[in-house]
């Protein structure tokens, strides 16, 4: 090999490490809740996921390497009211059976301040994909870091409550999605 | 002239007719909303429902406080010549039904608030909470608020059957008390 190829194969690999993923973390389901709320004639409803999974990588020194996958079980939607329960997996909400889960895949991760990042990514619910930007703040103690924030979605982007159910002054049409997610394994900010 | 007449002849103030008319208007409507929107299957016309229900509730609720209170500073009239028991009978259902103008909505709107969903007036003034959301307590409310309703209606219709004894069997025009006066 000649020096010439030496060296840029040195810079290749060099350039490589640089963009290499960071190590994934570890979700801690048990201090780790997705939920959402919504208003039905000025009525707060709320709900929780009761089943959910995640594959992050982020090291927050260089957030532009990172990603965040999300996978939502969407027959675990649970709102403290067996009615609901029963309801939301129907076809007219989020058809559980057939789309039995609504995913996240980032695209871009970039810092947003300190201890914040906006994780840029196509969300698909009920087969719908839309692209969001979920603002994202990282709290660290120690080897426990943890990832909170919320973001408005449009049910009727997502089908979400269709056909006598598309009536947005019967149930609103924004959505806030909440998570906090405790996780280990992420670098220090 | 009859004495009938004559003690018949002393009537409720006008005040006092508007709300006795227009809660047995909204208490008569409820009850049926009532009857009607639990029916229902969910959908959005049964949570319209339900949502009216609630604000006619409340309304009815705050109406009957003021109502009560121009009762207690505006006596009604006296009683109508007529038998002890029955004297004692219409005593007994109007403190009834006073007691069930308070009851009934109040268990309603802490059955509300134990299942999880908080009364917003009208659309637009949330109202407190008198208990947290509590599955178990919820069904112990739906029931108080279901039996309490029926008890309701049963004294509305006893109060109804004997208004309309008194006018056309007794003819003692006790009816007359509580409609508008003729100019």
């Amino acid at each position: 090999m000649t020096t010439r190829n030496v060296f840029i194969t040195a810079l290749a690999l060099a350039a490589g490490a640089a963009w290499a993923q960071p190590q994934p973390a570890q979700l801690q389901a048990a201090g780790s809740e997705i939920g959402f709320t919504t208003k039905q004639m000025g009525v707060p409803v709320d709900g929780k996921f009761g089943k959910f999974s995640a594959q992050i990588a982020l090291d927050p020194k260089k957030p532009e390497t990172g990603s965040v996958t999300f996978a939502i079980d969407t027959g675990s939607a649970r709102f403290g009211s067996p009615e609901l329960d029963a309801e939301v997996p129907k076809p007219t909400w989020l058809s559980a059976a057939k789309f039995p889960q609504a995913t996240f895949q980032s695209t871009a991760v970039k810092a947003a301040g300190a201890g914040k990042f906006e994780v840029a990514g196509k969300l698909t619910i009920k087969g719908q994909v839309r692209d969001v930007v979920v603002p994202v703040a990282l709290t660290q103690a120690g080897a426990n870091s943890t990832a909170s924030g919320s973001f408005v979605i449009k049910r009727l982007e997502f089908k979400v409550g269709e056909a006598e159910w598309a009536d947005t002054s019967m149930l609103a049409n924004d959505i806030t999605v909440r998570f906090k997610l405790a996780l280990t394994g992420i670098a220090p900010l | 002239m009859p004495e009938a007449h004559r003690h018949a002849a002393a009537r409720y103030t006008r005040t006092a007719i508007a709300f006795h008319w227009l809660l047995a208007l909204m208490i008569l409507g409820s009850l049926g909303m009532g009857l009607y929107m639990t029916s229902l299957p969910f959908s959005p016309t049964r949570l319209k429902l339900y949502n009216w229900h609630k604000w006619a509730g409340v309304t009815i609720l705050v109406l009957s406080a003021c109502r009560l209170l121009w009762r207690l500073r505006h006596r009604p009239p006296a009683d109508a010549p007529m038998p002890a028991w029955q004297r004692r009978a219409a005593h007994g259902a109007h403190a009834a039904l006073y007691t069930l103008f308070f009851a009934v909505p109040l268990a309603g709107w802490s059955y509300s608030s134990a299942a999880g969903f908080p009364v917003v007036l009208y659309g637009v003034l949330p109202l407190p909470d008198f208990v947290a959301p509590d599955r178990a307590l919820a069904e112990t409310l739906k029931a108080l608020h279901k039996w309490l309703a029926y008890g309701l209606a049963a004294v509305v219709a006893a109060h109804i059957g004997a208004a309309f004894k008194h006018q056309f069997v007794d003819r003692d025009g006790l009816l007359l008390r509580m409609l508008p006066a003729r100019r």
